[in-house]
């Protein structure tokens, strides 16, 4: 599903140039869950906006799902994160003034979806992340755990090839963190590939591989013993 | 592109601050307000003017004779001279672009008064004329009728008389039709009244005066195939200021003026001044025009910056779009529809206030009586619908700048900033 050879990005600031990825070698499979580990600076969020397509990368070559993904313009990195990717953010960025239920039908709107289908799918998902009765709330509305559940339905919304989660639990309390990673274990259930970037070590392994980056490559990948987070909730 | 989300979307942008969303609006609502207001202000003085040329044929210049300057063919300087009937003729024949020639004779008015009716006398100016000066007259007949071609033909002895001579020799419910006015002795029946069609000034006098067939008056008072005057009035397609010298130039042929004799014919040329009025016109439209759409500039570019600010503010949001897949057309789209309706918005509440106003000023108008050089100030349809052209083009360029830097925001760097 991706394909990541010898990535490097290094962020240019006055003269001075700082090397953050310095040849990654990584490719995960369909239905994957991983996490992506390693202390802070030390370039996990650079990776996932990478595979994100929300940054470019130095050299190297990055393929999604067989698509070899380069010297993209903004219009077409906006269509490809539109229909392979969804996003989940620490700060959940939802949109302030829409409802739970437009923001989670804004990808939907983004591919052309017809105003009623559209409604009808996020409401779907809005039930699917259990929020169906909140639909028509403000964000302002919601606890912190709620608004990450509609964060996560709106990434559900456009059907992705997979999911990117950078610290999607790190506003969360304990309790509320296993909530969504349950939510994430099921989602992942059906299927979905999903990448989570983690500094916690038991969120990493309610996860089924954790990634440990340090100084920009690859320290340590491994596959993990799933720890169901339903246990906890 | 006008789905109803985009719509959805505009309302909930502007309504989340109202105020600002006001304070931007006001410019350019000021700006179409003045536009407005100026170009009704010069309708209506155009109005006012045009009235005074109303149902006149402009394309008219009139002309008499005054004293020679120059001595020519053996004839002295300062000779007394008249126009003659052939000229009338020679004029039609040589000139064909003319389309109404009428000869007038007239009494030069004396002391003491020439008419009299019955116990009633008057001091009034007669003159005799073709049937065709209607044409070139500013007035029209309110009772009875105009002299016709049949009564130049049998010299008839006819009158129409002004509104005010009515007023002067006859009692309200007297009929006027009919009877008889001696004018410097000899009877004349009235067959009509005509009015002044101009509201202003001039008409107290122009209406005391008296219309008799040309025929009729040369035959009354001894004027033989003397002319006096001529109102001469070009056909449609020609312009009468071109012909003029020519005219002059026959005439001064005819009647033996030196030609280089400026001051024997003298004339005054209707169409070269109302072109002139015209031209004036088409200068106060152009102040407007230049006055309102500088105002507007001054709105356009408030728009302008707090749309900038507004991008500013939702850089986040627009990243977050950007991150969903949204593409950047979409937004450079939903940034200018923005300025448009904001734009067209308060523009049509300018036009709305600025018509109010004309209308509260034609309700005063109405109050307080006609007022000289000024009628009914409005503006017409093509006016509103070139307004809202130049609002669509404002509303574009206000939102241009704001809508470029909105596309140039990467997703990357307003998600950053938390
Ligand atoms: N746009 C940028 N310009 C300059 N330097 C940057 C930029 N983005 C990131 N960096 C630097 O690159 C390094 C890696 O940043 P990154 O955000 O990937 O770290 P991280 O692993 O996600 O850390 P954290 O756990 O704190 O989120 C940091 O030293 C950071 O300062
Ligand atoms: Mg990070």
């Amino acid at each position: 599903m991706i394909e990541i050879k010898n990535l490097h990005k290094s962020y240019k600031m006055g003269k001075n140039s700082l090397h953050v990825l310095k040849g990654i070698n990584f490719s995960v499979e369909e239905g994957e869950l991983v996490a992506i580990m390693g202390s802070s600076g030390s370039g996990k969020s650079t990776l996932l906006n990478i595979l994100g397509m929300l940054d470019e990368l130095d050299e190297g070559s990055y393929t999604l799902d067989g698509v070899p993904i380069k010297n993209l313009n903004e219009t077409k990195a906006a269509q490809y994160r539109n229909k392979f990717l969804g996003f989940i953010f620490q700060s959940f960025n939802l949109i302030n003034y829409k409802s739970a239920l437009e923001n989670v039908a804004l990808p939907l709107y983004y591919q052309k979806v017809g105003r009623k289908e559209r409604q009808e799918k996020a409401l779907k998902y809005l039930e699917q992340v259990g929020l169906k009765q909140w639909a028509t709330h403000l964000p302002s509305e919601l606890s912190g755990g709620q608004k990450q559940r509609v964060a996560i339905a709106r990434a559900m919304a456009a059907e992705p090839k997979v999911l990117l989660a950078d610290e999607p639990t790190g506003a969360l309390d304990s309790t509320t963190s296993y909530e969504v990673m349950d939510l994430i274990q099921k989602i992942n259930d059906q299927g979905n590939t999903i990448l989570v970037v983690t500094h916690e070590e038991d969120i990493a392994h309610m996860c089924k591989r954790i990634v440990h980056l340090k100084d920009g490559v690859i320290v340590e990948d491994k596959k993990v013993e799933q720890v169901r987070a339903s246990q906890y909730v | 592109m006008f789905n109803k989300d985009r719509w959805k979307e505009i309302v909930e942008v502007m309504s989340s601050n109202v105020v600002r969303t006001i304070a931007t609006a006001f410019g350019v609502g000021w700006g179409i307000f003045i536009l407005i207001i100026l170009l009704a202000a010069g309708k209506g003085l155009e109005n006012g003017i045009r009235q005074d040329f109303n149902g006149v044929a402009t394309n008219t210049i009139f002309m008499w004779t005054e004293t020679t300057s120059m001595a020519f063919e053996g004839l002295p300087e300062g000779r007394n001279f008249n126009f003659k009937l052939e000229d009338v003729e020679l004029l039609r024949q040589n000139i064909p672009e003319l389309r109404i020639l009428s000869p007038r004779n007239s009494i030069r008015l004396e002391e003491g008064d020439n008419v009299v009716r019955g116990t009633e006398t008057g001091r009034y100016r007669v003159f005799g004329d073709y049937p065709e000066i209607i044409e070139q007259n500013p007035m029209y007949v309110t009772h009875g009728r105009f002299f016709n071609h049949n009564d130049i033909k049998e010299k008839r002895k006819v009158v129409v008389i002004g509104n005010r001579i009515r007023d002067e020799l006859y009692n309200d419910d007297e009929e006027v039709l009919g009877t008889y006015l001696k004018i410097s002795g000899i009877n004349f029946m009235v067959v009509g009244i005509y009015k002044e069609k101009t509201s202003n000034g001039g008409g107290e006098n122009s209406e005391r005066q008296i219309f008799m067939p040309f025929t009729t008056f040369s035959q009354a008072f001894n004027r033989a195939d003397n002319v006096g005057w001529m109102a001469i009035t070009a056909k449609d397609g020609s312009s009468i200021s071109n012909l003029t010298e020519k005219i002059v130039n026959t005439v001064k042929q005819s009647r033996k003026i030196h030609p280089k004799d400026e001051r024997a014919i003298g004339y005054f040329d209707l169409y070269e001044q109302f072109n002139r009025v015209q031209s004036l016109f088409g200068a106060l439209r152009f102040v407007a025009y230049f006055v309102g759409i500088l105002v507007l500039i001054s709105g356009i570019i408030g728009v302008s910056n707090i749309m900038l600010i507004v991008i500013k503010e939702r850089t986040k949001e627009i990243g977050i779009r950007r991150a969903l897949g949204e593409d950047p057309w979409s937004i450079r789209l939903q940034v200018l529809m923005e300025s448009v309706f904001l734009t067209i918005m308060s523009g049509m509440i300018g036009i709305i206030f600025g018509a109010l106003s004309i209308y509260g000023i034609n309700t005063l108008l109405n109050a307080v009586g006609p007022v000289d050089m000024f009628l009914n100030p409005s503006v017409s349809l093509g006016v509103v619908v070139s307004a809202l052209l130049i609002l669509v083009v404002s509303g574009l360029l206000a939102g241009f700048l704001p809508a470029n830097s909105a596309i140039k925001i990467r997703p990357i760097e307003a998600l950053r900033n938390e």
